[in-house]
């Protein structure tokens, strides 16, 4: 039988007090892809990481990791997942080789394997010619690649990835994401978590919102970004235009409502297909002969799904 | 067999750290090796030693005793700082023993203590201080100081698990001195106000100290009293009273990292 590369939760909870840090946390996630988890911060993202891998104990619900049950096989689960917390847990003063025999040794490896494990990995993340140096002298994406390899010496039927590019520099961060692609084409199941949408865009093919210790919406990207608009569209205009009847009659134009942000002068408006709503609000603009300051197409953010999403919540 | 395995893998990560960073380690002998001889030498001609004998013959079996101790804020801050940057829950995501993490970290702080006392007890005898007693009782003295360094090492895991912030390793590093020095590992008790001298000759830092004076045969500083006649039963009693409590509060801030 095929090794199991699935991961389900079903109805999880989690209280701390008085907050509830899962409160009815479900998930399925189908074997071989990148699902991600978006949330802003203390939504129980890390928490829910924590109860999928064992680390804390559950207070109600069910979940299954790569076919076992981690609250009676936590043994098992553990055996087949990989996990990258939200800090870089490698050891500073050792080098990465060393490191990668460590954790080789602790998932069960012989020595001799633990090295030509180490070794393989090296190779893959880039970091043969690095191995030896102590890893506090890395940069931050290499101690992300050293962190995330070790996550990977049993080749894990599940990867958790908690937040991890954050407080990345930009190439860090790219290459962090092209590790994580190349993880899930191997095989391995990737639940990421991320505050990020961007990043959940980018690597992930279905990504659940969580709110409040739940799953508030799951969907691919375009679904869920279907489900709070489409992209953005926003012009700066001169100061010296009066900004609501500017702002009412390019609504018109564009059919679309405009919402006016009267600091910034600026007007804001909801589109489907925004390139295409771009080049009507350009040509709107130059019939009434006026110039921008600014103009910018750019997909929703985090704070506008989460936001939709939320009242969304509230309506219902 | 796999959590003693797993044991032995975290411990070989500390031993792999003398290598990679000699100073730490020899930068804590020094300063042990600087408190000696502040204590031999600066105010040392200031101490006499009730019951007569020489104050460097007195003081070095403290200052072992003393070192031992001071080993708790070693195993508190590795515990701490493996906690808090996530290190052991990497460690209690694998498929390895619940009781491996801490039993890495005592064949570590063992093994590290084991070569303080070497440099220490050879530092002494070059300092002048003399061993007038026969191999056996020597060796229950070694063992007598590793058995007290075992039990605070308990102590040093339980704060790093249960008080994982850099206050709980900051609390220690204050707290180590005034208990060290409340003890009879520096002045004998006798010297004491009589309240004062009560309290010292209680702490358990006395009772090894006292216990290993009295196996090399050096001044113990002690008339009368409980540590004159029992010194070395209390030098058991104490830390396996320690042990028994800290070992299971250990494990339970362990099982409490679940929740």
């Amino acid at each position: 039988m095929a090794t199991d590369h699935s991961l389900t939760a079903d109805g999880l909870r989690k209280r701390y007090g008085d907050v509830h840090a899962l409160d009815g946390f479900d998930l399925t996630v189908a074997s071989g892809t990148i699902h991600g988890l978006l949330g802003p911060n203390g939504a129980g993202k890390s928490t829910a990481v924590k109860a999928l891998t064992t680390l804390i104990d559950i207070d109600g619900g069910t979940a299954r990791v790569a076919g076992h049950d981690v609250r009676t096989r936590p043994g098992e689960v553990r055996r087949r997942i990989g996990l990258i917390g939200q800090n870089v847990a490698v050891d500073e003063i050792l080098g990465g080789r060393q490191n990668l025999v460590m954790f080789g040794r602790l998932f069960g490896l012989s020595t001799a394997d633990a090295r030509t494990r180490a070794d393989e990995l090296l190779a893959v993340f880039g970091l043969t010619e690095a191995a030896d140096r102590a890893v506090s002298a890395y940069s931050g994406g290499m101690r992300r690649r050293l962190d995330i390899a070790a996550g990977l010496i049993l080749t894990p039927a599940v990867l958790f990835l908690d937040e991890p590019t954050t407080g990345l520099d930009p190439r860090a961060r790219n290459e962090v994401w092209q590790t994580i692609r190349q993880i899930a084409e191997r095989g391995t199941t990737v639940l990421l978590t991320t505050q990020y949408l961007d990043e959940a865009d980018q690597l992930a093919s279905r990504i659940s919102v969580m709110n409040h210790g739940k799953v508030i919406a799951s969907g691919s990207p375009e679904e869920l970004k279907r489900q709070v608009g489409g992209d953005r569209v926003t012009v700066t205009l001169p100061r010296r235009e009066a900004l609501v009847p500017l702002a009412d009659r390019l609504a018109a134009v564009i059919g679309e409502t405009a919402s006016v942000d009267a600091e910034a002068h600026a007007v804001t408006f909801e589109v489907g297909a925004g390139v295409v709503a771009l080049a009507d609000i350009v040509r709107a603009l130059d019939q009434l002969g006026i110039a921008p300051e600014d103009l910018v197409l750019r997909r929703p953010t985090l704070d506008e799904v989460f936001l939709t999403l939320t009242e969304k919540e509230e309506v219902r | 067999m796999s959590t003693l395995r797993a044991g032995w893998v975290i411990t070989q990560r500390d031993l792999a750290h003398w290598v990679r960073q000699p100073w730490t380690p020899i930068f804590g002998l020094l300063f042990t090796i600087m408190l000696l001889l502040v204590f031999g030498f600066l105010f040392g001609g200031a101490i006499t030693v009730p019951g007569g004998g020489d104050y460097i013959s007195f003081l070095l079996p403290g200052m072992l005793a003393l070192s031992m101790m001071f080993g708790v804020e070693s195993t508190t801050t590795a515990m701490a700082a493996d906690a808090r940057k996530g290190i052991t829950d990497r460690f209690r995501s694998m498929p390895i023993g619940s009781a491996s993490v801490s039993l890495g970290r005592v064949g570590a702080d063992m093994a590290n203590s084991a070569v303080e006392l070497l440099v220490l007890l050879l530092g002494g005898l070059v300092i002048g201080w003399r061993i007038s007693s026969d191999p056996a009782p020597v060796a229950l003295a070694v063992v007598l100081l590793l058995l007290f360094r075992f039990a605070v090492l308990w102590i040093g895991i339980y704060l790093g698990l249960a008080f994982r912030g850099d206050g709980a390793t900051t609390a220690v590093q204050v707290l180590v001195w005034p208990i060290g020095f409340l003890s009879t590992a520096i002045v004998s008790a006798e010297t004491m106000p009589g309240w004062l001298g009560a309290v010292a000759s209680w702490n358990p830092l006395s009772a090894t100290a006292s216990a290993i004076r009295q196996l090399f045969g050096n001044p113990t500083g002690i008339t009368e009293g409980p540590l004159a006649d029992g010194a070395v039963w209390l030098a058991v009693a104490w830390p396996v009273l320690i042990t028994a409590v800290f070992l299971p509060l250990s494990a339970r801030a362990y099982r409490k990292l679940r929740r």
